[in-house]
């Protein structure tokens, strides 16, 4: 346990490096993308909830779990699905346009 | 864990571990226009992976619950995910909230699951994770019925109350140290939820509308935080690695946002912002305006060889960002040089000017950020600000005594030509007179953005 834990820090430390040095990069231009796909990419906490459901350890973990279930992948559909779309609407100009 | 299963652990592993190599480049890819839907790519193979990793685990026998919740989940999210681009930022809000509600529900779950039996580590993070998902969750709830107008977007504010937003949180620690010493009490969960719940909302209340850019971006962050803190509890690598890059996102964000408005963090959170000066209003009334009408600044327009656009909320309030695009053409056609001026802040979230005109389908490389913009404006010709008002104050300059001194702004009057589509001389959304209107290169367009854009594109001979 003690050396998991250990571990654990190490982990959250180095991806909360990676993480600001990546953020640090994206344009300006994609800030409400880049939130909703975090957004999406966070809703990664439904397998924490699906594991809470499929294990079936008490009733009242389940139905907590089953909510859960449904808000995290309301987020992950909803979230990809509207960064995408987004995404896709951001055009440059023509070639023969621009300068 | 058993031997006999030492290989389906395994492969689970080896499948978070790819599914966190394809988050980090997901957002890597977000870097730029050119590669970002490569990033959702990447995030959506995570995902799915991820998931399909984690059925794969020994232990789950209940597939029923698991297959309604996930159906029913995706069936709220594709609505959700095809709002209108102007309700993004309550979209935004909504899905902090959901993010927030899963992890505070799993928490709680868990601690009942392993309670008294929890060491004391396991108590601290698990406390953390509801207490950031309680607070994330009704904060972000009220946010987004702030944005929805569903609830009134000035700040709500009242005597003490600081005080008693930190005497709340003060409890809600003290009680979440004394679960961890103490892990048999407990009485005291629920009650760490229920303040958690309560803060949250005192803690967005009193926030204007024009803060929200740094509200829902902290609010990001926390989302984060407390899905890192719940990989803690699960001993779930792929949840930490998640919830620091989505974390560490919200903080980064929130940063540029507080930057935008030269204001600290705890000025934002505890400032309530947006309340209007009664003082400034005083003695300017005899300051006259010129107004136009929309036929004259056709005429100014297409004279112009350099015009610059400068968006704000209002032109998302007014559905505006359709004729701004039927200007843009009408005015390139003529070849006049059309840019648009984007303040950090503009809108109700980071980025929000951005998409919306992306969605009007004008390219992105006409959008210019504040500091490339700025020293470009002595060479404009016209600049035409349409629904933006705090952020092109000129006050924040010069004069001291104003709430937004030191915000850094659209130096818009330093244009030949300044035009301003307004409803009304009634203050912007902070309250704030802005002297930008009283100059003497400053036109008043008067009427609803829409229209007046509109009108204005009829009299180039252009639209539709």
């Amino acid at each position: 346990m003690g050396s998991n834990l250990i571990d654990a820090l190490f982990v959250f430390m180095l991806a909360a490096f990676i993480g600001f040095e990546v953020i640090r990069h994206v344009s300006p231009l994609l800030h409400t993308p880049l939130m909703s796909l975090t957004n999406a990419l966070d809703a990664i906490a439904v397998v924490g909830a699906i594991v809470l459901v499929g294990e079936r350890k008490s009733t009242f973990a389940t139905a907590l779990g089953v909510i859960a279930i449904v808000a995290a992948t309301s987020n992950v559909v909803g979230g990809f699905f509207i960064t995408d779309r987004m995404l896709r609407m951001f055009k440059t100009s023509r070639p023969s346009k621009s300068n | 864990m058993m031997p006999e299963f030492a290989g389906s652990q395994y492969a689970i592993e080896i499948i978070y571990l790819i599914a966190s190599a394809l988050f980090i480049l997901s957002l890597k890819w977000m870097s730029s226009p050119s590669t970002a839907r490569h990033g959702i790519l990447a995030g959506e193979i995570g995902m799915v992976l991820a998931i399909g990793g984690t059925l794969l685990r020994h232990g789950i026998v209940d597939w029923k619950w698991i297959i309604i919740a996930l159906v029913l989940g995706s069936g709220i999210g594709i609505p959700l995910g095809m709002v209108q681009m102007t309700a993004v930022p309550q979209r935004t809000a909504l899905s902090h909230a959901f993010g927030a509600l899963c992890v505070t529900l799993v928490g709680t779950a868990e601690f009942y699951l392993r309670s008294p039996n929890i060491p004391k580590f396991m108590m601290s993070v698990l406390s953390l994770e509801v207490i950031l998902g309680g607070l994330t969750f009704t904060g972000s709830l009220i946010a987004a019925g702030k944005l929805q107008e569903v609830l009134p977007q000035r700040p709500i504010t009242y005597k003490g109350q600081n005080v008693v937003n930190l005497l709340f949180f003060g409890i809600a620690i003290a009680l979440a140290v004394y679960l961890v010493i103490h892990p048999e009490a407990k009485q005291f969960f629920p009650v760490i939820v229920g303040i958690a719940l309560i803060f949250g909302i005192f803690l967005v209340i009193p926030i204007g509308g024009a803060d929200m850019p740094t509200v829902i971006s902290l609010l990001n962050s926390y989302a984060g935080l407390s899905a890192a803190a719940m990989g803690f509890v699960l001993q779930n690598k792929l949840l930490i690695i998640a919830g620091a890059l989505d974390g560490s996102s919200g903080f980064i964000l929130s940063v540029i946002m507080c930057k935008g408005m030269n204001r600290s963090f705890t000025n934002v959170l505890f400032g309530a912002f947006g309340q209007v000066q009664p003082s400034a209003a005083a003695g300017q009334e005899a300051r006259t305006v010129r107004s136009a009408t929309p036929e004259e600044a056709a005429a100014i327009l297409a004279a112009a060889n350099k015009v610059v656009i400068v968006p704000g909320y209002g032109m998302a309030v007014a559905q505006a960002q359709h004729k701004v695009r039927e200007l843009y053409d009408a005015l390139t056609k003529k070849g006049v040089e059309v840019r648009f001026a984007i303040h950090p802040v503009a809108g109700r979230m980071p980025g929000h000017m951005n998409v919306l005109l992306a969605e009007a389908d004008i390219p992105y490389d006409r959008l210019i950020e504040m500091e490339e913009i700025n020293g470009d404006f002595p060479q404009t010709d016209v600049a035409l600000v349409v629904g933006a008002n705090d952020v092109t104050n000129p006050a924040a300059r010069t004069d001291q005594s104003s709430p937004i001194f030191g915000m850094p702004i659209l130096d818009v009057d330093k244009a030949h030509t300044v035009m301003v589509i307004k409803r009304s001389m009634n203050p912007g959304f902070a309250g704030i007179d802005n002297p930008l209107y009283y100059l003497d290169n400053t036109l008043m367009l008067f009427g609803d953005a829409k229209q007046f854009v509109g009108a204005i594109v009829r009299e180039l001979g252009g639209g539709h």
